[in-house]
């Protein structure tokens, strides 16, 4: 969150606080249909930051004033574990969980495609079960895997990727060190296939040339983690011959 | 040409007039795949067959319902999917019944399995099912075991292979729902239930009929 101050360094020597340089991503591990109750699901690590997702539906949706007549809905459900960070979270939801599922939902909307399932509805549920920074990045990026191999007709994948700014360095996929002591942090997903933001949320202080560029440079990476998630899902069929015929 | 696994948003070509079938949308004249399945593409259809999903109900498919609730006029089948069907008397009973007069409990009860066509289904997925069929009929005993839709061709195998081998084998008899719901009813039917949830583990490899024979005959 912008510019506290701090006594840590966060770039020595060009190199980040884990050694990364600034245009750099963490280590990034997905691994998908890990919930075996539910539809979908998927594991999404980025170096520390590691998200749950798992995706339930379409299915019957009650209350019933709640139902669409033409077309399904889409319900996200955001949580951090009380002991995903260093002082313990208070269970539940709070105000930062309400929003942070309110703007999933919004960034995954623009892909699914839920005419073909009226009245009915798909829950998404986002579990950081330990964060490091880049926490609604990670859990979107579990979700759109969930989603896809719950098989839910989608647009194209959603990839998210954060990038901030260190004094006047731009970085991109920040930990929890820069997240918190960073000037300036930005959270962007997209559908890297067609080319569409579909979050944009930024704080701190920014010009509009670094915002450009940083938005440049995170579109870059949303290609690149795009690419890791089409892996996963297609590892997880490989189909012979004879299925085809 | 014909890849292997598509995902969503993946480019199937482009539309060339074709038909558009399942699986698929259309955006600026070109067709993508919108879920995780297998494309089979045509000069006449561009279709993606799902890998994974919940059974949606469509018009003419044959498939085992629980009655879930007996109304005046009818019933409500769960069909394992987000809509319930409705069976209605005058498709669910070939006598004449007086409403005013019988409970309809003494023809399905709640609880009770059937075997049922899909007959009707509208824009907004209202179902109902019908017992005019050939096949249609109502299931005593047995179980009802649930798997994956999508697998369920692969189960039944072509033209029936899969199955007819199981039925065979283990001397049970079988019921397949295009929803999933597969019923059985026999003494070796726990034989039978390893195998179907054997296909559908291993749908995707091949030579899975000679393992599962191997299995079967193996006791």
């Amino acid at each position: 969150m912008g510019g506290k101050k701090s006594d840590i360094e966060l770039l020595k020597g060009g190199k980040r606080t884990d050694k990364r340089k600034p245009e750099d991503l963490r280590e990034i591990k997905m691994e998908a249909n890990v919930v075996p109750n539910a539809d979908g699901s998927a594991r999404v690590q980025f170096g520390n930051t590691i998200a749950l997702a798992a995706v339930y539906g379409p299915r019957a949706l009650f209350p019933r004033f709640m139902q669409e007549a033409d077309t399904g809905i889409l319900r996200t459900r955001y949580n951090m574990a009380p002991f995903s960070v260093v002082d313990r979270k208070a269970p539940g939801t709070d105000r930062r969980s309400t929003e942070i599922s309110k703007v999933t939902r919004l960034a995954l909307s623009p892909s699914v495609l839920l005419d073909d399932f009226p009245k009915a509805t798909v829950d998404v549920y986002m579990e950081v079960i330990q964060a490091d920074g880049s926490t609604r990045v990670t859990a979107l990026n579990a979700a759109s895997i969930a989603l896809a191999s719950a098989g839910i007709p989608m647009r194209g994948l959603v990839a998210a990727c954060s990038c901030g700014k260190i004094e006047d360095t731009l970085i991109v996929d920040l930990n929890g060190l820069e997240d918190n002591f960073g000037n300036a942090d930005m959270a962007v997903a997209m559908l890297p296939d067609k080319d569409e933001i579909s979050l944009l949320q930024m704080d701190g202080l920014l010009t509009k040339e670094e915002f450009f560029k940083l938005l440049n440079m995170a579109k870059e990476k949303c290609l690149q983690i795009v690419e890791q998630q089409k892996s996963v899902l297609k590892k997880l069929y490989k189909v012979d011959k004879e299925m085809t015929e | 040409m014909e890849k292997e696994v598509v995902l969503p948003g993946e480019l199937l070509g482009e539309r060339k007039g074709r038909k558009l079938g399942q699986g698929v949308y259309l955006e600026n004249d070109k067709i993508f795949s919108k879920i995780l399945g297998m494309p089979r593409i045509s000069d006449v259809e561009v279709i993606v067959l799902p890998l994974t999903g919940k059974y949606i109900p469509r018009f003419g498919d044959r498939v085992v319902g629980t009655i879930k609730e007996v109304e005046i006029s009818g019933w409500l089948v769960d069909i394992n999917s987000p809509y319930v069907a409705f069976l209605p008397l005058s498709e669910g009973v070939e006598e004449f019944v007086d409403t005013q007069r019988s409970d309809l409990s003494r023809y399905f009860d709640v609880g009770d399995t059937i075997f049922c066509k899909i007959s009707r289904v509208t824009k907004q997925k209202v179902t109902q099912v019908s017992m005019r069929d050939m096949i249609a009929r109502k299931l005593y005993g047995g179980v009802v075991i649930k798997v994956t839709p999508t697998k369920i061709p692969r189960i039944i195998g072509k033209a029936g292979s899969m199955i007819n081998m199981i039925k065979q084998q283990t001397k049970c008899e079988i019921f397949t729902g295009q929803n999933g719901f597969i019923w059985i009813r026999g003494e070796n039917k726990t034989k039978a239930i390893e195998a179907i949830l054997m296909i559908e583990r291993e749908s995707h490899t091949s030579g899975l009929t000679e393992r599962i024979e191997k299995m079967l005959g193996g006791k």
